[in-house]
């Protein structure tokens, strides 16, 4: 154990691209925690998924010895946290772990929506904050006026900002000088009962599930018997040790530090993020504060394209779900596309990683519907039920109102594109609460519905804005709107996976939008088709996909029979990727390209 | 002995590989050589002939095809000595059927009367198009005036000959091509092969086309209406289809062609030629290397042949929905189920019918007119999985 005023726990807060990766492998290779012939790039980033979106999606540790300046030796504890909105929970427990942050800004760019999220998180958690001014190598590079803008926009001083280039080198050892000058020591008692956060866990094939924890107060011994005090489940530490990065056993952990333990657990879902753990006997009365259980806020339906790959798609689900608390499913039957699952996501960044996952860890080739929120139903009765299924729309005679999650967006973009974000936002019934400048930037907070936003908000923000748009949000509560189900009829059948929640004065909008995109997406028959949008009983749109007149090969000889053939074998390979809804066939991309609003 | 009664005979198609120049819509196999060796060329016909011969033996010969590249660059003696050789192996039917493709560019009148006096009986020239402004355009090297002269000097040498039309051509409207089938009716002796300008991947047109540079195509209703109405003109004529794209006086057709659609059984000898054969109660497919260079060397060294597969009989089920729906008496359907090991499935059939795209009658299936103008969309439906 270290004494704790030789320990330094911190966080790196960035937004994604601005170098935290490379920031921390370097901190990591300039203290020989690593041998250089060790060192690959983005060292933290274990999941492919994560190395090529680069992003952070598991909080990660790693512990650096580091002998400063004044001839001292310093135990660093990084946490890598989540770098995105939609694990805004276990970024919050990540800061409460650590006691300070460096600020990671790229000096060629500017703070992003993103940082300021990850910021705020920082600042609420009492942090001591370094601002690091990233890629000072780059001839765009322009250190005072992002500490500028630090400072305007954040509200910090950055006076003391850093300079960096997490590429050449250049900085690193003020960095780490920083660190131990700059930030506080943790606090706690050693003699108190054991209190420590559980702040990420994940399942390992050979070790079970591993589980990185804080220690507040008290000791962690190998062989002790603790218990989760959420659950109250007891278990039998076999293992304790910590990352530099990779797994080091050691024999105990005292305040202050950050490791890991292990104790034969089965699965993730029995550890929860957040948690307070402490000995079986002696135990802590009081759980640290702040818990709460994952809530998935965006819903869509996982279908195999191939029908038989149905419980190959339940066994993927399954073991993703093991190491996934937040990660909720349950069986959903569609006339359209058969057995598949309803699955609840904290975002959809969370729902884009399980659905790539899936495709890729497990070959499965999926149809996604549309994304949902979750609506409130208030029943003529007095009672109230959560929707997360448009099929699942009860009947309108017994509805008495419809409420919808509302978000709180912030969104950060250059002057030039500000015209056409607040129209963007506006088109999807926002309402704006604060627009303020930071130099050339402006900063635009809107009240929106989430209804409005998961599904190609993001996509669109980037493409009116050049990309330059920078976006978080944070979900605020529930309205009361005026929410319609709308169906869409294909050959004049309601086709279920096709409908979804508008707000009735968007509905005819939002319908004709869907019934052209859908004239473009299905391919022509032997047979016209109508095409429908309707609510209720009333069609509100309607398009008709006339018949196919003209597919006929000119030249068919001796020569041509072996070439056709094969052909044909490639367009049914082709037709498997549609769905055959009554005569008519639906291509997959169908269900989501539908969605998708130009304007 | 295989009986080739109930699929219209066996053939023989012979591939000359070479063109004084290539077409740019064009993705059959043909080159452009400065030197031929005309002897060496000779042997190596005759020599697959006897291979394949070997393997086949008594098959009554019904037809031989000629075709290429520019098959009316072949020296009328190599002509005269493959059908020769021909006839020594297989006793060849009465009425045996003998083509040869012949540019307009390229005939000479005596030429073509030398073909005649070597077993040739019918030619089908490419004439493509009757104005020269979109001649020029198709790449083709000859002239309307040429393309009369040599229809002409065909017409007295043979008594069936056929010309091909190429249509739905850039800018073509629907009034002028009425026109021109018109016209080309009044020339035609007695078969005609009309074709809608197709883009291939991999040829002149079809990079022209992906770039975004091949202008005044016909869109879809344009191009079903001219099919449509090339119909009804032809029809109205006397020169009814009884394929897709073919068209003949009752009796014309040509038999060679008709051994593919109804699945009979082929030789094909020459670079890139394919051949269907039932050797041993197996029906194979057989493929010859595509470059000139190459086949010759292959059949220096024993055979041209260089892929041989064996069908499956749903492969073979396969060909025959494909084959058989273009021609206008369809299929048989108790041989489709023989080979498919299942009938067609009675709800597809059914559906099609009662969208007028197919008929059934006396244990045949035939596409309608209208199927024929979707014919790949039939065909996916009805193998479907």
């Amino acid at each position: 154990m270290t004494d704790l005023a030789h320990i330094r726990n911190f966080a790196i807060v960035a937004h994604i691209d601005h170098g935290k990766s490379t920031l921390a492998d370097r901190l990591i290779q300039s203290t020989g925690t690593v041998q250089d012939r060790d060192m690959k790039e983005q060292l933290l980033d274990a999941m492919d998924i994560e190395r090529e979106r680069g992003i952070t999606i598991k909080a990660n540790t790693v512990r650096i010895d580091y002998k400063a300046d004044d001839g001292e030796t310093y135990v660093l504890n990084l946490i890598d946290t989540p770098g995105h909105v939609d694990f805004a929970y276990e970024v919050s427990r990540s800061m409460r772990a650590v006691e300070g942050s460096l600020l990671v800004v790229d000096s060629t760019q500017g703070v992003e929506a993103q940082t300021l999220a990850n910021v705020y998180q920082a600042i609420d958690a009492d942090h001591e904050i370094v601002p690091v001014l990233n890629k000072i190598d780059l001839p765009a590079s322009d250190c005072d006026r992002v500490a500028e803008q630090i400072e305007d926009v954040i509200g910090i001083d950055a006076s003391g900002a850093i300079r960096v280039s997490a590429k050449t080198g250049q900085g690193i050892h003020e960095t780490l000088e920083a660190i131990v000058h700059r930030l506080p020591a943790p606090r706690g008692k050693r003699d108190a009962p054991l209190r420590a956060m559980l702040v990420d866990s994940w399942y390992d094939a050979y070790l079970g599930v591993i589980v990185l924890v804080r220690i507040m107060d008290g000791v962690l011994r190998k062989g002790e018997r603790i218990v989760m005090m959420q659950n109250r489940s007891v278990h039998h530490v076999d293992r304790i040790g910590v990352f530099r990065p990779a797994m080091q056993a050691i024999d105990e952990l005292g305040p202050g530090e950050i490791g890991f333990l292990t104790a034969s657990i089965k699965q993730v879902r029995d550890t929860r993020v957040g948690d307070t753990i402490t000995h079986e006997r002696k135990g802590c009365e009081k759980p640290l504060p702040g818990f709460k259980p994952a809530q998935p806020v965006v819903f869509c339906g996982l279908f195999p394209v191939d029908a038989s790959e149905f419980e190959d798609l339940r066994d993927s689900i399954e073991k993703l779900a093991l190491n996934d608390a937040s990660f909720s499913f349950e069986m959903e039957t569609s006339a359209a596309l058969g057995f598949g699952f309803r699955c609840g996501f904290l975002g959809l960044l969370h729902l884009e990683v399980i659905r790539d996952r899936i495709e890729r860890e497990y070959d499965i080739d999926l149809i996604t519907t549309a994304p949902s929120v979750v609506y409130h139903v208030f029943m003529r009765d007095g009672s109230m039920r959560e929707l997360h299924n448009p099929a699942d729309m009860p009947d309108l005679t017994h509805v008495d109102h419809l409420e919808e999650p509302r978000i709180k967006a912030t969104i950060l973009v250059p002057d030039d594109y500000l015209g056409d974000v607040l129209k963007l936002c506006q088109d999807r019934r926002g309402i704006q609460l604060d627009l303020t400048y930071a130099g050339s930037r402006a900063m635009v907070v809107y009240d929106l519905p989430l209804n409005e936003v998961v599904f190609d908000f993001y996509d669109r923000l980037k493409s009116v804005s050049k990309g330059y748009a920078s976006f978080d949000y944070q979900l605020t509560g529930y309205r009361e709107d005026s929410l319609v189900k709308m169906q869409i009829l294909v050959n004049d059948e309601p086709v279920d996976a096709l409908s979804v929640m508008v707000h009735r004065d968007r509905a005819e909008t939002r319908g004709r939008a869907m019934v052209e995109k859908l004239k473009d997406l299905i391919p022509r028959h032997m047979f016209k088709i109508p095409i429908q949008a309707a609510i209720g009983g009333k069609v509100i749109a309607r398009e008709t996909l006339s018949a196919l007149r003209k597919d006929v090969t000119a030249k068919c000889y001796g020569g041509d029979a072996t070439r056709k053939r094969k052909l044909l074998d490639k367009q049914k390979a082709g037709k498997k990727k549609m769905r055959q809804f009554g005569k008519v066939d639906i291509p997959q991309e169908a269900f989501i390209s539908a969605l998708k609003m130009d304007n | 002995m295989a009986d080739d009664r109930p699929v219209g005979g066996f053939g023989l198609y012979v591939h000359w590989p070479f063109c004084q120049a290539k077409c740019p819509y064009c993705d059959f196999n043909s080159h452009v050589a400065r030197e031929i060796d005309q002897t060496a060329w000779a042997r190596a016909y005759l020599s697959e002939i006897d291979r394949v011969a070997a393997e086949l033996p008594g098959r009554i010969l019904s037809t031989i095809y000629f075709g290429g590249g520019t098959p009316s660059l072949m020296p009328p003696d190599t002509v005269a000595a493959i059908i020769e050789r021909a006839r020594q192996h297989w006793p060849a039917s009465n009425d045996m059927e003998v083509t040869i493709e012949a540019n307009p560019g390229s005939v000479e009148a005596g030429r073509l009367a030398g073909y005649r006096d070597g077993g040739v009986n019918r030619v089908s020239m490419g004439i493509q198009a009757l104005n020269d402004t979109d001649l020029r355009r198709l790449g083709r090297i000859h002239t309307v005036a040429e393309a009369h002269r040599a229809l002409d000097i065909a017409r007295n040498t043979f008594a069936r000959v056929s010309f091909d039309l190429i249509y739905a051509r850039q800018d073509q409207t629907l009034r002028q091509w009425r026109n021109e089938l018109t016209q080309a009716l009044s020339m035609a002796v007695d078969h005609l092969s009309l074709y809608q300008l197709t883009i291939e991947a991999g040829t002149a047109f079809g990079a022209r086309h992906e770039a975004g540079k091949l202008r005044g195509l016909p869109g879809e209703d344009l191009a079903a209406d001219m099919f449509d109405a090339t119909q009804e003109i032809c029809e109205a004529s006397g020169f009814a289809a009884y394929e897709v794209s073919n068209h003949a006086a009752s009796g014309a057709e040509s038999r060679h062609n008709l051994i593919y659609w109804r699945c009979g059984d082929y030789v094909g000898i020459g670079p890139g030629a394919h051949g269907r054969i039932t050797v041993g109660g197996r029906r194979l497919a057989t493929e010859s290397p595509l470059a000139p260079g190459r086949w010759l060397h292959h059949v220096g060294r024993g055979s041209g042949e260089t892929v041989r597969t064996e069908l499956t009989g749903r492969e073979q089920a396969e060909e025959h929905v494909m084959m058989g729906l273009r021609i206008r008496e369809g299929l048989d359907m108790a041989r489709f189920a023989a080979l498919n090991g299942a009938p067609f499935g009675s709800d597809r059939v059914g559906r099609l019918a009662e969208l007028g795209m197919i008929e059934v009658a006396d244990g045949r299936l035939a596409a309608t007119r209208r199927g024929r103008t979707v014919l790949n969309a039939v065909i996916r439906d009805l193998l479907a999985d």
